[in-house]
């Protein structure tokens, strides 16, 4: 039987406000334990929770991104469960009266297809603290710091259909979140993290099949990984006669399984109900527009610029514009070398590689556009080759100046002088002569492809500094003649 | 020197009569001899209170007019104190020492008042005779074998006692208005929003607000200019200028219109206290109001609506008392499960116990509709009644609770006798209106309180019809037979 995989997904943003989403204690990742957990934070007895308007805002323009309609009032609900890390014993969230209403998010495919997957909805509500289980004499730790970070919980409708669907919608939501400036986009940290809720049924079906709930992704590549088994875990199951059971299951990030968390019988009644601390927020209309004048450009916007004005292809253009930090990094590069051809090379080739290899996000690149431009620069004026310059890029990014310094230190400088080159290729010719006798006899259509040996000999002998198209025009004349 | 006003001992301080340092050992000591009696507070403040009045007398010195400067008076423990303990009368928090103030208690700071202590109260404000109380029951002043009433049990019988020129308190569904009554004394709850909740330890966070207990209206009118103010700690705050709640008690009463519902004079109305509400309805139209019979057709939902509508959200603020971070904790707790489970069920009493189940079954999966769907569909035909009925009356009136002060343990069997206590309070909490008790008369020598209703924000109009009561009567000077 053929089948049909149906994807839904929801996804936790963390704002980066300045301060909690109730309090004004400060959000930085990676602060000691509980040194950024105040009495609000901690629920002390009495304390009461003051919404902080930046979290509205962002909400809003998140809102404003993916074509949805914003809610005018929001209302905060309580959602009842106990647990160490959650101080109240109730999580503030919205359910009924979210900020974001539906709304809407285009994607490109591969082979220039496009998909548009429905927002459900999006609400504004409070992460919870951390449970440290490391030992601490016997006892589970409690870190509060992240209680209370805002939250913006994104709903899809269950509109993908594939893995490669459901990863595009993630990337280009984290696309979307960093070129707003609202999240930082740090999955690693878990400043944005995936629930996937996935089934399957007979191709031409129209009900849906039942649906199981992934929690816990926090990469693009757990994500699609992990879409991959539980299809074929389910298809599996459904082929061998079983039924699927709704429920949650959790997926390991370092053993690259999941495993089951709760089904739905076992899952809790949160008993939500609205929050009689905090009256419902009235959004007005001048309050959405005075928003909208403050979006940055999106990436879809970005994107036809890049290539409107850059000259660049669709496919860079797109993996250029996806966010933010890479898009500065880029347009940085490219105007102060003055060639965004070859900036968008560099940032899509060596720059990226390097990244991804030391798993790095482009705020911490160790070469920066400026360094990055000055070595284009260098290539642009013939100073040293396209190879050569890799080795230049290796040193700088490990830290051993700029460019130029690390040429003049290796002595990396092309050699365009026709006197050395003429000397080397002498050199070549003589101790080659069998290879040069095959050359000249040869058919005048096979000679290009010979030329190769000749080339690679001459340039090891120049430690590959010689200037490349000024020793294949001085090897042509000498072969030829 | 107890027996005098706030107002009084203000205008004496400012004189030069006596000290903030003296009055203030005069009341420390009459607690320290009396309150065994009556039990009225969990913790008495010496150190801080002398601290405090010594503090208040320099600035008296330096000529600080605030009238409150110097005065002493009592918090009820549902407010925290910055390096005071604070137990809301439960086992759970008789650790709880909170490192803030209430905004409460910070206005009373910067007004220069001492407090000499943190007044008993019933578990979490949970109770209508303060004998929920994990600091054991209040005894009242007029008669020690009967109840003070409750929640803000320790506030009203230690004003009544003398052992404090007033206190503060606070009001869920009558726990300000209902001990008033029993005790003999003034209260007034304010509109909800007017008093900060910052720092008031929560019940039910809709319908909790702050108030102010005395002897006098003109106390209560000073006590509360010091009380309320916007706070932007409470969303709930509602930013409305606040005014001088002393400025119009001496308005006359020519021309008030105040209604009457028939609904709060039906059955379970002590006959006594029926006779004496009627009385002090009859003084108001001797002086010139005007009285006109109303009606508040969905008061007999109040109670229901209200014991949906409170133990739900108290289900829910109470979840924070876990064991985990502060307060009472269970020992040796062999898991999690068995952490919370011991350092819930043996931190709190029988009655919150009672409200969080009940709360947590009302919201559960397939009965919220049928319970707090409904009941807050009623709390919102309740307020209509209020809405309709000041459109015809510039206050209401009638008796604050069915019958004077009851015998301990008379109701201890039955929660729903002692629901019924608060049958006429709770429908003004539920609507968020301003209300006040006044003492108006006697039965078998224990007190009567008349309940005055107002529109939102119209407390200066409530003060000022209690102040002219009090003007034309002396219940509000009658001590109990022992309180010399």
């Amino acid at each position: 039987m053929e089948w049909e995989t149906v994807i839904g997904l929801e996804i936790h943003v963390q704002l980066a406000t300045k301060t909690k989403i109730f309090s004004g204690s400060s959000i930085t990742f990676g602060a000691e334990p509980n040194t950024q957990a105040c009495a609000i934070d901690l629920a002390m007895p009495g304390t009461l929770p003051s919404p902080n308007e930046q979290a509205f805002r962002f909400a809003t323009m998140f809102g404003l991104a993916v074509n949805a309609e914003i809610g005018k009032r929001s209302v905060f609900e309580r959602k009842n469960y106990f647990y160490p890390d959650l101080p109240k014993g109730y999580q503030t969230t919205q359910l009924a009266e979210p900020i974001v209403g539906r709304g809407y998010v285009d994607l490109q495919l591969e082979g220039g297809r496009t998909k548009r997957v429905g927002i459900h909805h999006a609400h504004l509500e409070e992460d919870a603290g951390k449970s440290l289980h490391e030992d601490y004499h016997g006892m589970s730790g409690i870190d509060l710091n992240r209680a209370g970070t805002p939250l913006i919980e994104v709903v899809t409708d269950p509109d993908m259909r594939t893995s490669e669907e459901a990863v595009a919608f993630a990337r280009k939501l984290h696309s979307l979140v960093t070129s707003l400036g609202i999240c930082d986009g740090e999955m690693s940290q878990g400043s944005m993290r995936f629930d996937v809720n996935i089934s399957v049924r007979p191709k031409g079906q129209e009900e849906l099949g039942t649906r199981t709930e992934t929690k816990n992704l926090n990469s693009f590549r757990f994500m699609e990984r992990c879409i991959h088994q539980e299809v074929e875990r389910q298809i599996e199951v459904l082929e061998d006669g079983g039924t699927i059971k709704q429920e949650t299951r959790l997926y390991d990030g370092d053993t690259h399984t999941a495993r089951s968390m709760r089904s739905k019988e076992e899952a809790n009644d949160y008993r939500y109900f609205p929050c009689p601390d905090l009256l419902p927020v009235i959004i007005d209309d001048d309050y959405i527009e005075a928003v909208r004048k403050m979006l940055p450009e999106l990436p879809d916007a970005r994107q036809a610029r890049f290539e409107a004005t850059f000259g660049l292809s669709n496919y860079d253009a797109g993996s250029l514009s996806a966010d933010a930090a890479t898009s500065a990094f880029f347009e940085s590069t490219a105007a102060a070398c003055g060639d965004a051809k070859l900036a968008a090379n560099w940032v899509m080739g060596e720059v990226s590689a390097r990244l991804n290899s030391e798993e790095l996000s482009i705020a911490a690149a160790k070469v920066s556009p400026e360094q990055l431009a000055g070595l284009i620069v260098r290539i642009k004026d013939q100073t040293i080759s396209n190879k050569i310059a890799k080795t230049v890029f290796e040193a700088m990014w490990d830290g051993e100046g700029n460019a130029d310094e690390i040429i003049e230190a290796k002595g990396l400088k092309q050699v365009s002088d026709s006197g050395a080159l003429e000397k080397i290729v002498d050199e070549v010719i003589a101790n080659n002569s069998a290879q040069v006798e095959n050359y000249r006899s040869a058919d005048e259509s096979k000679r290009p492809k010979m030329l190769g040996f000749f080339v690679g000999q001459a340039m090891k002998a120049s430690r590959g500094q010689a200037n490349p198209q000024q020793l294949n025009a001085i090897l042509l004349a000498k072969l030829e003649g | 020197m107890h027996n005098l006003t706030i107002a009084e001992i203000s205008q004496k301080l400012k004189a030069k009569e006596f000290s903030s340092v003296e009055v203030t050992e005069h009341f420390l000591n009459r607690i320290e001899s009396l309150d065994p009696n009556y039990n009225a507070f969990i913790s008495v403040t010496r150190e801080q209170a002398l601290a405090q009045a010594r503090a208040a007398d320099i600035k008296l010195a330096a000529g600080d007019t605030h009238i409150m400067c110097g005065v002493p008076f009592s918090h009820k423990d549902i407010f925290c104190t910055d390096g005071v303990k604070t137990t809301c009368g439960s086992k759970m928090l008789d650790n709880f020492v909170p490192p803030y103030n209430a905004t409460v208690v910070e206005n009373y700071l910067n007004a220069g008042a001492v407090m000499l202590g943190k007044t008993n109260m019933d578990e979490f404000a949970m109770g209508s005779s303060n004998e929920t109380s994990y600091f054991g029951a209040v005894k009242n002043p007029w008669d020690t074998n009967c109840v003070p009433g409750g929640s803000s049990g320790g506030s009203a019988a230690s004003v009544a006692a003398r052992l404090t020129p007033g206190a503060t308190a606070s009001d869920t569904g009558g726990s300000i208005r209902q001990p008033a009554a029993l005790c003999g004394i003034t209260g007034i709850k304010p509109t909800y929003g007017r008093v900060s909740r910052w720092g008031m330890i929560a019940f039910a966070s809709s319908l909790d607000q702050g108030g102010v207990m005395t002897r006098t209206a003109k106390d209560s009118a000073i006590m509360l200019n010091v009380m309320a103010s916007y706070d932007s700690k409470d969303s709930t705050c509602v930013d409305q200028p606040l005014e001088d709640y002393t400025a119009n008690l001496g308005d006359s009463l020519e021309g008030v219109t105040i209604g009457i519902p028939k609904e709060y004079f039906g059955e379970g109305l002590n006959p006594g206290t029926l006779a004496a509400v009627e009385a002090a309805i009859k003084l108001y139209e001797a002086a010139g109001a005007k009285i006109k019979s109303i009606s508040l057709p969905h008061t007999g939902l109040s109670v229901p609506a209200y014991y949906v509508i409170a133990p739900a959200e108290c289900s829910a603020n109470l979840s924070r008392f876990d064991g985990v971070r502060y307060g009472y904790r269970c020992d040796n707790p062999k898991d999690l499960e068995d952490l919370y489970k011991r350092s819930r069920g043996e931190g709190f009493g029988d009655e919150v116990k009672r409200r969080i189940l009940v709360g947590t079954y009302c919201l559960s999966a397939g009965y919220y509709d049928a319970y707090y769907g409904k009941a807050q569909q009623v709390r919102r035909l309740i307020k209509q009644d209020f809405d309709d009925a000041f459109k015809q009356v510039d206050v209401i009136m009638g008796p604050t609770s069915p019958s004077p002060a009851f015998e301990f343990g008379s109701k201890g069997d039955d929660p729903v006798a002692m629901y019924l206590e608060d049958i006429y309070t709770i429908a003004t909490n539920l609507a968020g209106l301003p209300g006040m008790s006044i003492p108006c008369g006697m039965v078998d020598n224990k007190p009567v309180g008349l309940q005055l209703i107002g529109n939102f924000f119209a407390e200066a109009k409530l003060l000022n019809l209690a102040h002219q009561f009090q003007q034309r009567t002396d219940f509000h000077q009658q001590a109990p037979a022992d309180i010399a």
